[in-house]
């Protein structure tokens, strides 16, 4: 199954690669990952998302609980939460297929953020269920260029990760 | 404020840690530190042969006494030689730390001479790993590096100095800090009081029951709560090969070593068992056999400070109990003493009888598990170790046969006295870890139990032995074959001896040790061993070095199965279970 891990850890040179080494060292996959600092400078939130059984899941999250930089953890699909993902893709776009692209990426709510005579550029946010059915709706054919940020992910609620 | 340059500031976090003894190799990274080391006199330094020998010695230095070992290495090839002995310690969680030498600041990066990124080889054998940034930072990290170390489930820490962090000219502010800080970092202090009452309810309730004891018990310090615990109760002890001691051998409630060439008994009982009570253990592969099938009736409480060993492998744990083993068992043992006890003695009874029954049939001290020939046995010569050290030696082991025959046949009433690299598996590791716990305790009898074959991967240390007069009693098992290897070519790759011999290419041990400056001794007829082993162990300060000439064709029995459960065993080359 696939689990949203989120990590607050030391923002520290060497912290990702500990946890980016575990998965490796480890056999885990990741999915996608996500870093960046927050409004703590000294502190980093990762999101990472990955898929295993239960004993999997359960080992992931104890062996990244085990390292120094790791302060505080939650798997977010162990509860509500919201997650989103950001997209830019660039679109051939020519003769009919112009009003088409632009059509879906409004159907979709993207936003056409760059434009040239023979293509868009589309950015879209979303769970990336969505962005997955808007690759498709568009089609391998007119993509030029996918760039994907990786889950972010919050819980819902009053529910906070923080230290 | 005193101002120190950096290379004095971790001699001084060495003596305020209360380090005596730090095992190096110097080179040019790490040479501001050495003159450092020159100028004071509060820890002693010992120069090794090789880097992956000084982390060994440094890690006997701290199995044997439970201190954080010390080591001290260059950057490039002498921090890359270091990784093995990292390692051992990592898979063992052995307090050491580990101090590399590396290239100036500027340099890192540039594939400067001797450079090597020591953070990224050595990450996944680490607990922890600092690179010093700064001059300032130097003494918060030795603290941090010492407390991490040492706390929680021990492991090592490497702490990685590039050249210019040491230079004697740049001096800076220096105060040992007294406490550290480290948020992310609250090893457990205490096993949950509810948890513990359920462990003690379990227990009680046993008809079957097993104490399944590991390393964790010694690295916790935890025998005499282990011995208490367990003579309370009146059940079945049994160690892993890394808890050997950790409950003493010839208790009689001392059922042996589990595992793949565990005791009969204790393989039995493990499976039969209706509660399995683990202690600092890991359910590690080479104790359990197959996972799935392992205990199918045990019910089983799980103590570890280590959240991530509890159903790691093993998944039906009743009772998770995350804790340091000392405090948790005490806490049991309280609890114990103020309920009423209801356990069943009459099915306890029973089962010491089933127990009895077993041990009588296939134990390994009952008769004699293997047929003796005109060649010396090597179970004799292990059985004969211990009688002519009256079971009082420390006994380091390299890896192969001979570990499994010291592990069997020595019978190890203390902690701290089996000394052996159970997790990595490390040949080599023997002779050095000796060294390290002969320094540790210089009057101690300290012997090195190997063959022809590990011995050899770490020999040149037969030098620092000499330089520090070090009396180490090194009993070769010499079969003149990589026994292990070839014991499973025999089993499963019929007989073809892929690479397991050397062909006419063994050196004279007796002549090598001589070049040394030691004692060398062969033996070959079995009528000699035990005077030749007493004349050996009467030269209380000279290295002696036995090459004992022992069966090529002897395996080590029992085995498990493979694929099977606990109690799927080999008895002898024609008997199973």
């Amino acid at each position: 199954m696939r689990h949203i891990i989120s990590v607050l850890m030391e923002n520290e040179p060497g912290a990702l690669s500990r946890v980016v080494g575990l998965f490796s060292q480890r056999g885990y996959n990741i999915e996608s990952l996500t870093v960046a600092a927050t409004e703590d400078p000294t502190l980093s939130r990762m999101t990472v998302t990955t898929k295993g059984d239960d004993t999997v899941i359960e080992q992931i999250t104890k062996q990244l609980n085990k390292l120094i930089d790791v302060v505080k953890l939650v798997d977010l699909t162990e509860g509500a939460h919201i997650e989103r993902e950001l997209i830019l893709i660039k679109i051939k776009a020519t003769g009919a297929q112009r009003a088409e692209v632009k059509r879906t990426s409004d159907i979709f709510r993207g936003q056409i953020v760059d434009v040239t005579p023979s293509m868009y550029t589309v950015q879209l946010t979303g769970s990336s269920d969505k962005l997955d059915a808007f690759i498709e709706a568009i089609g391998t054919q007119a993509i030029l260029e996918v760039v994907r940020s990786g889950v972010s992910g919050i819980a819902r609620g009053e529910r906070v990760l923080s230290i | 404020m005193e101002q120190l340059s950096g290379g004095e500031m971790i001699m001084r976090a060495l003596r305020d840690e209360g380090v005596k003894l730090v095992f190096g190799y110097p080179g040019g990274a790490v040479l501001h530190i050495y003159d450092a080391f020159y100028r004071q006199s509060d820890v002693e330094h010992i120069l090794v042969r090789h880097e992956q020998a000084g982390v060994h010695a440094a890690d006997g230095y701290a199995r044997a006494t439970g201190e954080v070992g010390v080591a001290l290495v260059t950057s490039g090839p002498g921090a890359t030689n270091a990784i093995t002995g990292i390692a051992t310690a990592y898979m063992d969680s052995i307090p050491l730390v580990v101090i590399s030498g590396n290239v100036a600041t500027h340099l890192i990066g540039s594939d400067a001479f001797q450079e090597t990124d020591m953070i990224g080889c050595s990450r996944p054998i680490v607990k922890h790993s600092f690179l010093v940034r700064s001059i300032e930072e130097i003494p918060e990290i030795m603290k941090k590096a010492f407390h991490i170390a040492r706390t929680g489930r021990p492991g090592p820490v490497v702490v990685d100095v590039p050249k210019d962090m040491t230079a004697p000219a740049e001096k800076r502010p220096f105060v040992y800090p007294e406490t550290v800080k480290l948020r992310s970092y609250t090893p457990a202090m205490k096993g949950h009081a509810g948890q513990v009452r359920k462990a003690v309810e379990l227990l009680l309730d046993a008809k079957r029951p097993v104490i399944y004891a590991g390393g964790g018990v010694i690295l916790g310090d935890a025998s005499d709560e282990l011995r208490a615990i367990s003579r309370h109760l009146g059940y079945p002890v049994t160690n892993t090969l890394m808890g050997l001691g950790a409950y003493p051998g010839t208790d009689p409630q001392f059922i042996g070593m589990l595992g793949m060439h565990g005791f009969y008994e204790a393989n039995q009982a493990m499976h039969q068992a209706d509660v399995i009570f683990a202690v600092g253990a890991r359910f590690d592969d080479r104790v359990t056999n197959n996972p799935k099938k392992f205990c199918p009736n045990a019910r089983i409480i799980h103590i570890d400070i280590d959240p991530a060993s509890i159903q790691k492998t093993v998944r039906h744990i009743e009772v998770p109990l995350v804790g340091p083993v000392k405090a948790v068992l005490a806490d049991m043992i309280d609890v114990l003493k103020q309920t009423p006890d209801t356990s069943d003695k009459e099915a306890l009874a029973s089962w010491w009888a089933t127990i009895n029954g077993w041990r009588d049939q296939h134990g390994l001290w009952t008769g004699d598990r293997y047929q003796r020939g005109e060649k010396i046995m090597p179970q004799d010569v292990i059985k004969t170790l211990y009688e002519v050290t009256a079971g009082d030696a420390f006994i380091c082991s390299d890896v192969g046969q001979h570990q499994m025959f010291a592990a069997q046949y020595y019978k190890y009433d203390h902690p701290r006295r089996w000394i052996n690299s159970g997790g990595l598996g490390t040949m080599g590791f023997g002779l050095p870890a000796a060294m390290g716990v002969q320094l540790a305790h210089p009057g101690a009898t300290v012997a090195v139990v190997t063959g022809e074959g590990s011995i050899q991967m770490c020999i040149e240390e037969l030098s620092t032995c000499t330089q520090y007069n070090m009396p180490i009693k090194i009993i070769n098992l010499n079969n003149a074959a990589l026994g292990m290897v070839k014991q499973w070519q025999d089993m499963q790759y019929g007989g073809r001896y892929a690479a397991s011999t050397y062909q006419d290419s063994l050196p004279d041990f007796v002549k090598l040790a001589e070049a040394y400056g030691h004692v060398g001794m062969k033996v070959t007829n079995p009528a000699d061993l035990k005077a030749s082993m007493e004349a050996a162990f009467a030269l209380k300060d000279r290295l002696v070095f036995m090459d004992i000439v022992v069966d090529p064709d002897e395996h080590v029995y029992p085995m498990h199965i493979a694929t099977g459960s606990m109690k799927d065993m080999l008895l002898s080359k024609t008997e199973r279970t």
